[in-house]
């Protein structure tokens, strides 16, 4: 294949996956919901998880965006040093966000700051935004499109305490965010957790955190035990879907660290919505591509 | 938890007759409005170029498709609730200003807005979040559109509907609010869960 014809294929697949990733949800996601749907008997809470399904059923059959608030578009990127189109991406995952848009179709969402127009693409600055992680030796790339809507980007927040402040800091940090907040954001909610030393590489930790599958813990067994206590708690506390009261609050909490700075504990957090989507693709040098995220998935 | 329906024009005696918890399906016209429209009518003082007397607005920024062999004809394809919180700032004026008498979006509003409900016989309701396919399906027409200038979420769609729903109503028009009365709940139990949870994180050496 000649570079040209690498490029279209790629920018192609990428529109066809970031549309796909606004239709359909990721398979923990929904195998999640229906899990936490199940243990719900309260009538406010079962008509709201019984919207949920029919709408999910309907957006595949329609083949539409099961919600309206397709996000601002954010590729997170492992790309091997060798993949044949590292010098491409950039401008062929604008050109694939414009395809999608045009197609599927997604919602305009992109307004330039200070000018305050809205793009009518959802290109714009820096935007789609990309994140890069440089995987040496490899020539594939690995790509999760994440479109969070508005509504589950408002609880979003970072502080950076003290450290006598200490994880009890961080712990009343997250719970009165969710709490003040986390209704408004379409619960059940993922909640994403970053500890780190300053507020942008907690921030940027928390919504990587969103990324993980639902069921994962964090590497550290201090880590792993604090999201299973902080996730217990937020159900105990009982948001429900849609914030109608429930049996639960969340489809889950992830945390993700990096060493700290001796004189601060940041603490980011980024949450998503019950309609979490999140898709993962792996492309190859020779741009055979693999859905990791949806099983069986066809573009 | 009653089931009702509604259909424009709503009168007082409609709404004086909802409670919160209540699940209401809506007939007739909605029309959305959200923040730029909250700003412009409330802030800026520009007239709005439709009557909301009787009718209900949706807090949304929807996905429409301009037919091609029909300019200025569109369809619906995707139309959930957004925040409603966000128009607090504006909403009880904006309920003087326009007589309008069913506010529909998603999760709660604040005391301003329930003070708005009471003094001029109106409620706000909820749309189950992000179940935008399913609102697309109860929505018959989309008659038109208005200050498009604004980009399509943030625009005003007028929409023909039935059976709109379901809609919970979260402020009723005498005075309650179920979504501040849930807060209330989270957050006693909440010092609660902190404090035992508490007891278990002093990592520092």
């Amino acid at each position: 294949m000649d570079q040209e014809k690498m490029r279209t294929r790629f920018i192609d697949i990428m529109a066809a996956f970031t549309a796909y990733t606004g239709i359909y949800l990721p398979d923990d996601v929904l195998a999640k919901l229906k899990e936490l749907a199940a243990k719900e008997d309260a009538p406010m809470a079962t008509t709201f998880y019984d919207a949920m399904f029919k709408d999910l059923e309907m957006a595949a059959t329609l083949s539409r965006p099961c919600c309206q608030d397709t996000g601002v578009i954010q590729y997170f990127i492992q790309v091997g040093t060798s993949f044949p189109l590292i010098n491409e991406i950039e401008d062929c995952l604008a050109a694939a966000v414009k395809q999608a848009t045009a197609a599927l179709p997604l919602r305009h969402n992109v307004v330039e700051v200070f000018d305050e127009k809205n793009t009518g693409n959802n290109v714009g600055t820096r935007i789609p935004w990309l994140d890069w992680e440089i995987v040496p030796r490899r020539d594939d790339v690995k790509i999760y499109v994440y479109m969070a809507g508005g509504g589950c980007s408002l609880p979003g927040a970072a502080k950076v305490l003290m450290p006598l402040e200490g994880y009890e800091g961080v712990v009343s940090f997250v719970f009165d965010q969710i709490t003040s907040y986390g209704i408004n954001a379409c619960p059940p909610l993922l909640v994403g957790i970053g500890i780190a030393g300053s507020a942008e590489v907690a921030s940027k930790l928390s919504k990587k955190a969103l990324l993980r599958p639902i069921g994962s813990h964090n590497h550290n067994p201090r880590g792993a035990a604090l999201e299973t206590m902080i996730e217990e708690g937020l159900n105990e506390i009982g948001l429900g879907p849609g914030g109608v009261t429930g049996r639960q609050s969340v489809l889950g909490v992830h945390i993700e660290q990096a060493g700290r700075h001796p004189a601060t504990i940041a603490v980011g957090l980024s949450t998503g919505c019950w309609a979490h989507r999140r898709g993962l693709i792996k492309i190859d040098a020779d741009l055979r591509y693999e859905v990791l995220s949806h099983k069986g998935a066809v573009l | 938890m009653k089931t009702k329906t509604l259909s424009t024009p709503i009168k007082d005696e409609d709404i004086l007759e909802l409670s919160i918890g209540d699940i209401v399906y809506l007939s007739g016209h909605l029309i959305t409005s959200r923040d730029d429209v909250h700003q412009r009518l409330i802030k800026q003082k520009k007239p709005l170029p439709l009557d909301l007397a009787g009718k209900a607005i949706f807090h949304a920024g929807p996905i429409m498709r301009e037919r091609p062999e029909e300019k200025g004809k569109y369809d619906v394809i995707s139309i959930g609730p957004t925040t409603s919180m966000r128009m607090e700032k504006y909403e009880k004026e904006f309920i003087a200003a326009t007589g309008v008498k069913l506010i529909v979006g998603k999760g709660g509003m604040g005391e301003k807005t329930a003070a708005g409900c009471m003094r001029y016989q109106a409620v706000h309701a909820v749309f189950p979040g992000g179940c935008a396919v399913l609102a697309a399906d109860r929505v018959e027409e989309v008659e038109g559109v208005e200050w498009l200038d604004l980009g399509m979420p943030e625009a005003i769609w007028v929409l023909r509907v039935k059976d709109f729903g379901p809609l919970l109503i979260s402020i009723d028009a005498k005075g309650n609010n179920l979504f501040e009365k849930n807060k209330k709940r989270f957050n006693e139990k909440k010092r609660q869960i902190v404090a035992e949870i508490n007891q278990h994180v002093d990592y520092l050496e």
